[in-house]
């Protein structure tokens, strides 16, 4: 139980079964009053069994039949070598689009989630706007997004409206990504108990300092492991922008391997999207770990 | 005080509050004098918080009036702000920040409701800090200390809006036991400077110390009130009598 208020929606887990990776993968409950030996032996027997997996893995892939021409048109080191300097540099780009379109998405989604959260039967028009911006853009496909946006809207050649395919690849990203981020925000918002509201605003705070002081705070602090996971999202999406012609990691890998039709560049700009994310993803997972430990530790005054 | 106030803080006219179907409230009048401890015991369910949550305009009343000081607070165009910044309340859970320190607590409120500077409104804090025997915990966060601790800030942190009316709410119902002293004290300190309070309270013992008046609720009105000494040894309603030996029994007066 959290020490300052009765056990209630705060002590939920936001993110359910993301806790202790390493006693899941493990295989064994987390319990930390464990003899050390026979934490040793679990590890022991992990490793043992990756290896043997991985070992018949290797065994019934190489040994197929197409393995041959499967390594030749995938796994080729001459062609990897020479397409991963071009994709390392195209994947600059997917870099500034992630980048870019995250920071926006972070601001806007927070607007439309406090937004959402307006009581009162005046807000009422816009709660309603709110709602169906997010149930559209989480509906529609990311891809046609970006084709609709990136090839629609400078068809139009309206003045002083900007016609650069990765503009409107910025855009389109922080459209979806704002909708399924201000759905992150308002859960993390509904999770502060409504006790905290009461006593903000017993201080004679308004609704708006109230948010700002007391709710967001503790809000935005709850969500962000699922906040870094819609990260993680946006990043692999910047390959769908390359539908409208913007050069990033998987056109290049595309323009490289319709020259050559070699299929090793689409590996190395996995590998780039993977070499990316990963750290990110560990470093959630970090976080959600140590926000429950965090909460372990609380409340025992 | 005001002009018109008659010399009462606090005045409750027919208030009526439903939850649904669920009428708790109905009819409630009271009149608090400037400087008086009234105490509200009753049955859980019996309306003690939601009468006082009315009081702080958290919930909206049906029906009735409420003034402060004179003023009406619950017609309609009142500034909500302001009437809360001269009603200090405190809840059975604490309701303490959990992400901001004792002395940010007790701050948020002078500084960005009241509209104090920081170094004033943390000079005041620390004061009231000190008067209640927390200086020493000012830089910690609500989840270090202990629940008598938490509650004391609490009671600090309305204290610093230098309210006209303190409303406790049950403030040492989620206590353990042994905690519960240390918080009836800075009650009994805050009676005797004077504060004008009204107190939800199940410690009997302590309302018939503190109290000028005890206040029976019972189904949403309330049934008896008058001097603790003549409520709890001659109550004159049955419901009183039965209330007041349930207790007896449970071994908590």
């Amino acid at each position: 139980m959290s020490a300052s208020g009765p056990p209630g929606p705060e002590d939920t887990e936001l993110v359910p079964g993301q806790g202790d990776r390493r006693s899941r993968i493990l295989g064994r409950p987390n319990r930390p009053d464990r003899p050390r030996a026979e934490g040793r032996r679990a590890v022991l027997i992990a490793v043992a069994s990756t290896i043997v997996f991985l070992a018949v893995a290797v065994v019934v892939i190489v040994n197929s039949a197409g393995w041959p021409q499967v390594k030749q048109s995938f796994f080729n080191g001459t062609q990897f070598r020479e397409s991963l300097p071009d994709i390392a540099r195209a994947f600059l780009v997917n870099v500034r689009l992630f980048v870019i379109a995250e920071a926006f998405i972070l601001v806007l989604a927070l607007f439309v989630a406090v937004l959402r959260s307006l009581p009162g039967p005046v807000f009422f028009p816009i709660r309603v706007m709110a709602v169906v911006y997010t149930d559209l853009f989480r509906g529609i496909p990311t891809v046609l997004v970006v084709y609709t946006l990136g090839f629609g809207v400078p068809a139009l050649q309206l003045e002083g409206v900007p016609t650069s395919p990765f503009f409107w690849a910025v855009v389109s990203l922080v459209l979806v990504y704002t909708a399924y981020v201000a759905e992150v925000y308002r859960a993390g918002i509904e999770s502060v108990h409504p006790s905290q509201l009461a006593a903000a605003r017993s201080l004679g705070l308004s609704r708006w300092k109230a948010m700002r002081f007391v709710i967001l705070p503790q809000a935005i602090r709850r969500v962000v492991p699922p906040l870094l996971n819609d990260f993680i999202g946006l990043q692999k999406d910047t390959a769908l922008v390359a539908s409208i012609g913007v050069v990033e990691a998987f056109r290049q890998a595309q323009i490289d391997s319709a020259a050559t039709f070699n299929f090793t560049p689409f590996l190395a700009a996995a590998m780039l999207f993977v070499l990316v994310t990963i750290p990110l993803a560990r470093f959630t997972d970090w976080l959600i770990l140590r926000g429950r430990r965090r909460r372990e530790m609380g409340g025992v005054g | 005080m005001s002009v018109g106030s008659n010399g009462h803080a606090l005045r409750v006219d027919g208030i009526r509050k439903s939850f649904g179907a669920l009428e708790v409230l109905r009819g409630i009048d009271l009149d608090v004098r400037e400087h008086e401890v009234v105490c509200l015991i009753g049955a859980s369910g019996s309306g003690k918080s939601t009468f006082l949550r009315c009081i702080n305009l958290l919930e909206e009343v049906d029906a009735g009036r409420i003034f402060i000081e004179g003023e009406e607070i619950t017609a309609g165009g009142v500034d909500v702000n302001r009437i809360r910044q001269r009603i200090g309340i405190v809840f059975q859970a604490f309701n303490l920040f959990p992400h901001m320190s004792v002395l940010r607590n007790v701050t948020l409120g002078p500084v960005e409701a009241l509209g104090m500077s920081r170094t004033q409104a943390e000079a005041a804090a620390d004061e009231l800090l000190g008067r209640f025997g927390l200086l020493d915990k000012r830089d910690d966060y609500p989840d270090r200390l202990s629940g008598g601790q938490q509650q004391r800030v609490a009671i600090v942190r309305a204290l610093a809006m230098r309210p006209d009316v303190m409303l406790l709410d049950e403030v040492t119902s989620a206590l353990d036991p042994e905690l519960v002293a240390e918080v009836l004290n800075v009650i009994r300190e805050l009676a005797s400077s004077g504060m004008t309070m009204v107190i939800a309270t199940h410690e009997m013992g302590f309302a018939r110390d503190i109290a000028n008046r005890v206040c029976f609720l019972d189904g949403g009105v309330i049934l008896e009130q008058g001097p603790p000494d003549r409520i709890f040894s001659s109550p004159e309603h049955e419901r009183t009598r039965r209330f007041l030996q349930s207790i007896i029994d449970a071994g908590r007066m």
